[in-house]
This record gives C-alpha cells, structure tokens and sequence, in this order.
C-alpha cells in the first residue's frame, strides 16, 4: 500500500505561480479554471508582520466527505488515496462542491466535476506531479508516506507543519512546512 | 490581523468568490419535497384514525397533487444537474453515506407508492371516473385492498423525506451554516406545515379547516422553537458557525429572513390563523398562502446562506464587515 501526500514548503515558496500555469498546460485545465492556487496569508500587527505563501490544491483528505456525499460513487479513492473524479460516473449533481471545505473542486464546462488529480498519470509512471517538477525553489516534495525511507516521510519527521482547518475533519494529505 | 489574498487570481465559475453551486431547482426541490411529504403524511394518518370521509380534503383530494408535485421537484432536481445524460447513474448505486443518494431512492419509491395511493381514491371523488381498461379497474380494486399498510408506508416515507430535505444540507460539515442537525427537524416541520397550508386552500368542510389549521398552528410554533434553537446552538458554537449566525443576525440575510420568512411565514399566519379561531371572519387562503410563500423562501435563504458561510479563509473577512 502507498499513500501519498504532498509537502509544500512555505519558507522556499516565493509565489511565483509556475505551478498553477505547468497544471493548467499539462491538464489541459480550461481556461479561466484553476485546479491549484496561491495565497499569501499576513497576519500579525505592523511592523510584526508575518507573510506565509502557500499553493493550494485539493488535500486529497484520507477522510474526504466529497467521496463520502458523492451518489454515484464518481468520486472515489484511487491508487495510494488519490482522490479521483470519474467523469462518465459523475452526473453533476455538486454535492461534493458543497461538501468541500477547501473550494477545491468545480463543474467542468463539460459538465462533470474536475480537480486536482495529483497528476495521477504522471505518479503512475513514477514521476512527479506537473507543479512539483515545474516549481523553480524546489519548494514541493511529492511522495509515499507509507515508505519510512522516502523523502517526504523524512521532512514530516524533522519539519514543523501543518495541514489546512484540521479542525474540519477531512484528515488532509497536504502538508505545508513551516 | 489577518489577510488573506488569493494572488495567483482564483476564480472558478461556480465557486468563486462565493460558492454558488446551486441556484433555484435545489432550494425548489427541496420545497416541493417538504410539501409533498406534509400532503402524504395527513393523508394516510387521518386514513388511519378512520376519517376519510370527515376530513375529505385532506385524505382524499390532496394526494391527487402529488405526483405532479413530486414530477415538478423531479424535473427541477433533473435541470440542476451539469452531467445530465449520466442521471440514470443515480440509479445504479445506493450509498447509504450520501443523502443525494438515499434521496433520489426515497422518492422513487414514493413516486409509485403516493400514486397507487392517490389513485384509489379516484372513483370515490368522481363517481363517473373509468380507468377505461379492465386491467387497471382490477389494479384499483386490488390496491384498495391494502390501503392501510399503503397509509403505514407513506408515513414512514413522508416522515423520511421531510428529513431529507433537511439532511441533504446538514449533512454538509464544510458549511458551517448547513452544518446544524435542526435542519432536519425544521424542514420536516415546515414541510408539514405547508401540507396543512394546501389542504387549507382545497377544503371546503369547516371542521377540517378548523382542525388543520389548529395543527398548522402547532407546526408554526414548533418551527419558530426550532429557529430560535437553531441560532442559539451556532452561538454557542464555533467561530464559524458564530460567523454563520450573523449572517442573519446583522449580516446580508437579516432583513429577508426575520421580515419574509419569520414574519410573512410564520408569525402573521399564526396570528391570522389565531383571529379566524376566535371568531374574526379571515379568508383561510391568506394564512394558507402566507405558509407557502414562507416555506418556499426559507429554502431559498437557507440553500443560499450556507453556500456563503465556509470555513477557510479570503471572503469570511469582506463579507462581515
Ligand atoms: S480537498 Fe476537498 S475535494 Fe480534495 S479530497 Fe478533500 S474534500 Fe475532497
Ligand atoms: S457532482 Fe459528480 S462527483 Fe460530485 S458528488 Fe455529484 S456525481 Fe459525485
């Protein structure tokens, strides 16, 4: 078994958007959509400012209610936890829209509902996500948490991070660096 | 402080800036649900309690609106979806996790159940009625035999689709607004309530009216309870669902919801339905309708207000103040 997860340093990102655009081109992701975003977060009072940049994503949750409201079974677990969208199932309905408390999911101009897939076709090949290969500061590291050895269960090991609103329960799998 | 800024320029048609994953057939599907669970639940309790024959309207005529109510709410469930060739998919699982699924079950055992139901009570309102084949007299015949566990399984029916109406949003943990196990209760409530409302517009016989707007009445108060319930758990609540809470307690949602859906809705029927008791001569109809035209925009409020409640960040902060 294998689970994968995502780590995303937000001491190297420097908000560059090169993984949104290498998504969008490699997805064929129509334009005015994005499957991956950037926020800059500030917080603190002036001068004590503190600026954190994160790419967003889909946090394909090991306990994803978008799986869970789907109808037809369209959303599901894939290979090592991915969490997949299949279009031919998906009748469009939007329940995991709603479900989602990231925003990371939306209707399709075809119709069905699409998101990340954490380029699911690439990792079955044994390369990496398109935004991981792309991102100029190395600042992304794709991988299995179930091998003790590689190298995203390392940095969890030896990192302070963190996951996205934890408090809502959907056990994310993207980590961020602090 | 906190600020948060999207800057790589996110703006996903449908979920940005705020969700809008679904606009007018659920918040109507849901109505239309409510009603048509209020419709069948009266119906097959007063078939029960042997009072066909006193609260006619009721037992007897109401049902006749099902299933073009239950095709309507059908039919707008069927427009809100982007993936429509694939609906017949809904068909080919049942997941027990998702209200959308057990939903799309319920009603299409509903759907047959309401209409053998309805149609056996055909020829006792129109003497002249003829199924014009033989086969379907028989049917008729045969179905009367089994009205009484036909009335046990609407009410089991009714009393779950009114709750789904409700689950289908609560169970929505990703919207703090949705996120409240009154909803339940409350649509069921109002779904009732707004039954009572369309056998209050077709009845003719004073006796029933007097009774059901005795029970809309009950509903009525039932329902302002649970309001009132709803808002103090999501006070208590976190800082989301506090959040969520001033949408309507200051925020965009005030004015609408507190004058059209507790005002309009519920406390001037109540209050017309309470002067018609004690005398006044008051049209049955304002009441009636003020119910429905209530039950119809608190589904829209409530469909609308959750998808603008959400826990992450960016928005939360433009929005409140
Ligand atoms: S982030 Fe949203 S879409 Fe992705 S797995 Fe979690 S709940 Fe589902
Ligand atoms: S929109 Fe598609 S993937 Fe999403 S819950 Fe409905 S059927 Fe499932």
């Amino acid at each position: 078994m294998s689970r994968y997860a995502m780590a995303i340093d937000t001491k190297r990102c420097v908000g560059c958007t090169d993984c949104v655009v290498a998504c969008q081109t490699e997805n064929d992701v129509p334009v005015g959509y994005c499957r991956d975003w950037i926020v800059e977060a500030t917080s603190g009072v002036y001068p004590e400012l503190q600026l954190e940049i994160r790419s967003e994503r889909c946090n394909h949750c090991s306990d994803a209610p978008c799986v869970r409201c789907c109808p037809t079974s369209a959303s599901h677990y894939a290979e090592g936890g991915i969490v997949m969208v299949d279009h031919d199932d998906c009748i469009g309905c939007k329940a995991c829209i709603a479900s989602c408390p990231y925003d990371a999911r939306y209707v399709h101009p075809e119709g069905y509902v699409d998101k990340c897939t954490f380029c699911i076709h690439r990792v079955k090949e044994g390369e990496n996500p398109a935004c991981v290969s792309v991102c100029p500061t190395h600042a992304m590291i794709f991988g299995d948490l179930d091998d003790k050895n590689s190298e995203i269960s390392k940095v969890l090991q030896t990192r302070k991070h963190k996951t996205l609103i934890p408090e809502a329960g959907t056990k994310p799998n993207v980590f961020y660096l602090l | 402080m906190q600020e948060i800024n999207i800057t790589s320029g996110r703006m996903n048609p449908g979920v940005d800036p705020l969700l809008h994953a679904w606009g007018w057939e659920i918040p109507l599907y849901l109505f239309l649900g409510g009603v048509v669970a209020g419709i069948l639940f009266f119906s097959a309790v007063y078939y029960l309690r042997g009072k066909a024959n006193d609260y006619k309207a009721a037992v007897k005529i109401a049902p006749l609106f099902v299933p073009p109510l239950l095709a309507l709410g059908l039919l707008a469930l069927f427009l809100d979806l982007s993936h429509k060739l694939y609906f017949w998919r809904l068909y080919t699982t049942i997941r027990w996790e998702s209200p959308m699924s057990w939903g799309a079950w319920t009603l299409l055992l509903i759907f047959p159940l309401s209409t053998a139901w309805a149609a056996t009570f055909v020829k006792e309102l129109y003497p002249q009625w003829d199924w014009k084949y033989e086969i379907l007299n028989k049917l008729d015949d045969w179905l009367k035999k089994y009205r009484t566990q036909m009335a046990w399984a609407l009410i089991f029916l009714a009393v779950i689709l009114g709750m789904y109406t409700g689950i289908l949003l609560s169970a929505f943990n990703a919207r703090p607004f949705w996120n409240t196990s009154i909803l339940g209760p409350l649509f069921l409530t109002s779904g009732l309530s707004t039954g009572t409302a369309v056998v209050l517009l077709i009845s003719k016989n004073h006796e029933e009216r007097k009774r059901f707007s005795k029970l809309d009445m009950a509903l009525i108060g039932i329902e302002l309870f649970l309001i009132i319930h709803l808002f103090m758990g999501f006070l208590a609540s976190t800082e989301v669902h506090i959040h969520a809470a001033h949408m309507f307690l200051g925020g965009p949602y005030t004015a609408v919801f507190w004058s059209f859906v507790v005002g309009l809705g519920l406390l001037l029927p109540l209050f017309a339905e309470v002067l018609e008791l004690k005398g006044y001569k008051i049209p049955v109809q304002i009441p009636a309708i003020l119910v429905l035209v209530g039950g119809l925009i608190l589904r829209f409020i409530i469909v609308d207000a959750g998808q603008s409640s959400r826990w992450l960040y960016k928005f939360i902060e433009q929005m409140y103040y």
